[in-house]
């Protein structure tokens, strides 16, 4: 049984091999050209041990992506999942035709976040559908990605609206196991809707809502293809997130200890947050 | 008599109930349209900007002044957009493939046996996947340079074999340990091998996580960008991300051009979409609730 047994684990030595010559591998070698003042090809390599940490302090544009990635990651992850509860809860309601929501609203998750950009650009260009819609009202319309603030904005609110669909398929699948019964038993005590709702839908979605926090807000911090298709980081880094920092000065600066130090901080940010996140929703999960 | 009274009296009871129910639905129509139009308005501006010629200048939410059929034309002829959407499938395909045999052999002694170091194996798995790909670009590019993986789809698909595997991983050992380990045993005493268990017992019990795994990482691999577009740096390799890439920002003047590529680069996933939806849904379901 033993011989069984040392048999079997060589089958997860393919696995294995990959996952530590392709991520963890790398994830060291990152960590030693952090180290370094290199250029990313040259063979002259030089080590200046935290100079590149203590260089962020001071950046900018680094405190810039990291502020804006902050709002990329909880902005959404805020939106994303109210909207998506209340359309979950709105669709739950069973009325002719919610099953056509469903598939439209989640269409957007399907579609890659690069290509969304580029189709939200002829929605909020300079002639844009946004400007042309607002007009209907007599709003005047503007430049929308020609401004850094608005930029960064706009560019949380496309992202919200594409993955706003996984938070709801996630809080329908919630509230189906939810039984009925509950819903019942606080009619008869004479529960509002607004108390059933706090009551009893909210606690027993807490599996539910942390699993989707949990993965908006890994994806909201880690978001890169919509900026560079929206913004391109621009004007002038003002919706630049840590991604597109990292890409920005290994390829364009050609400093790669300098991107492999925001790799390493942008890592153990995303590590904290999701640990920290993890325990929240840990302690308020109720038994039934 | 009576029986007929109250017949008649569950009736316009019901009728009123109905009638309620009618007056309180218009509002769920009203949301669900305006749901609907936020949701359908940018790839109808973007369907309409495809179908119109570049001196067409109506507003971006008015049909074309005339329907103009030659932006899908001359993406067609130029043939660089089919190329790159057979480059996205074979790099989809491969990267799946490779994936579910890679992730289903390594969930299965990971399921059965919990011995110490395979707790240690599991963690790794686990840790693993709580690292973003682009924290470690730098490290993972220069590997791939030095492997001499530039260039070469077999570089993308290993990238995203490995960042895909210690999910899947993680979904295939969670299904197998839902089989009863009675069937193991079973196979077991008439002799079989190790393989022959895993081949004959465990892996037809798989469909429905292989199922779900193909699809959310066969969406993913065809949507991936960020490694893609140092990895595949010749034009012929190009993927469907980095031709729509290409589209928009060498020609930023021809947008019907640019939103016909972006409606032919986003057709074929989402034709797949609506003719698999609930499988979609159910996998994304499957894969976040844990």
């Amino acid at each position: 049984m033993r011989k069984r047994m040392r048999q079997m684990n060589l089958m997860y030595l393919p696995a294995l091999c990959m996952v530590l010559l392709f991520v963890l591998y790398p994830l060291f070698r990152s960590v030693y050209t952090s180290l370094l003042n290199w250029n990313g090809y040259s063979p002259t390599k030089r080590f200046v041990g935290m100079e590149n940490y203590l260089d962020l302090l001071t950046d900018k544009n680094f405190r810039l992506s990291f502020l804006n990635t902050l709002l990329y990651g909880f902005g959404s992850t805020f939106l994303q999942n109210v909207l998506g509860l209340a359309f979950a809860l709105f669709l739950n309601t069973r009325f002719k035709g919610h099953k056509v929501v469903r598939t439209i609203v989640y269409m957007p998750v399907m579609i890659s976040g690069l290509i969304m950009g580029y189709i939200m650009y002829f929605v909020v260009r300079n002639h844009g559908a946004l400007n042309e819609i607002l007009s209907w009202f007599g709003i005047a319309g503007m430049d929308w990605m020609g401004n850094g603030t608005v930029g960064r904005l706009i560019i949380t609110l496309v992202n919200s609206w594409q993955f706003c669909g996984f938070c709801m398929v996630i809080y329908m699948a919630g509230l189906q196991g939810i039984s009925q019964q509950y819903y019942e038993a606080a009619a008869i005590d004479g529960a509002t809707s607004f108390t059933s709702f706090r009551y009893i839908t909210l606690p027993l979605l807490i599996p539910a809502i942390s699993s989707a926090v949990i993965v908006n807000l890994i994806g909201g911090l880690k978001l890169y293809d919509v900026v560079v298709s929206l913004s391109d980081g621009g004007p002038n880094y003002a919706t630049s997130s840590l991604s597109y920092y990292i890409n920005n000065r290994y390829f364009e600066a050609e400093r790669a200890g300098y991107a492999s130090a925001v790799g390493v901080v942008m890592f153990l940010f995303i590590m904290f947050c999701s640990i920290i996140m993890n325990r929240y929703f840990r302690r308020r999960e109720v038994e039934m | 008599m009576k029986a007929r009274e109250e017949k008649e009296k569950k009736a316009r009871e019901e009728a009123h109930y109905y009638a309620g129910q009618k007056k309180g639905l218009w509002w769920k129509y009203l949301l669900a349209a305006l749901i609907i139009f936020i949701y359908l308005m940018p790839l109808y501006v973007l369907l309409m900007q495809s179908l119109k010629s570049d001196t067409d200048i109506s507003s971006a939410m008015s049909f074309p002044e005339v329907w103009y059929f030659d932006n899908y034309l001359s993406i067609i002829e130029d043939g660089t957009m089919l190329r790159a959407i057979l480059n996205s499938a074979v790099v989809g395909v491969s990267t799946v493939l490779l994936e579910i045999v890679l992730a289903c052999m390594a969930a299965y002694p990971l399921a059965r046996n919990d011995s110490r170091f395979n707790g240690l194996v599991r963690t790794i798995f686990l840790g693993v996947m709580m690292i973003p790909p682009l924290t470690i670009l730098v490290g993972v590019y220069t590997l791939l340079v030095g492997l001499g993986a530039i260039n070469h789809r077999w570089g993308i698909v290993l990238t995203n074999v490995a960042f895909g595997l210690p999910m899947s991983t993680f979904l295939f050992t969670n299904f197998i340990r839902s089989i009863p380990r009675d069937l193991d045993e079973a196979s077991v005493i008439d002799g079989a091998s190790v393989m022959q268990t895993f081949f004959r017992v465990i892996l037809p019990q798989l469909k429905p996580i292989v199922a779900t795994v193909a699809i959310l990482h066969g969406v993913s691999a065809w949507n991936e960008y960020a490694y893609s577009i140092y990895i595949l740096q010749k034009p012929e390799m190009q993927t469907i991300t980095l031709c729509i890439k290409k589209y928009f920002s060498s020609v930023r003047n021809d947008y019907g051009g640019a939103a016909a590529a972006a409606i032919l680069a986003i057709l074929p996933l989402v034709v797949v979409y609506l003719v698999l939806q609930d499988a979609f849904v159910q996998s994304q379901v499957d894969s976040a609730i844990k």
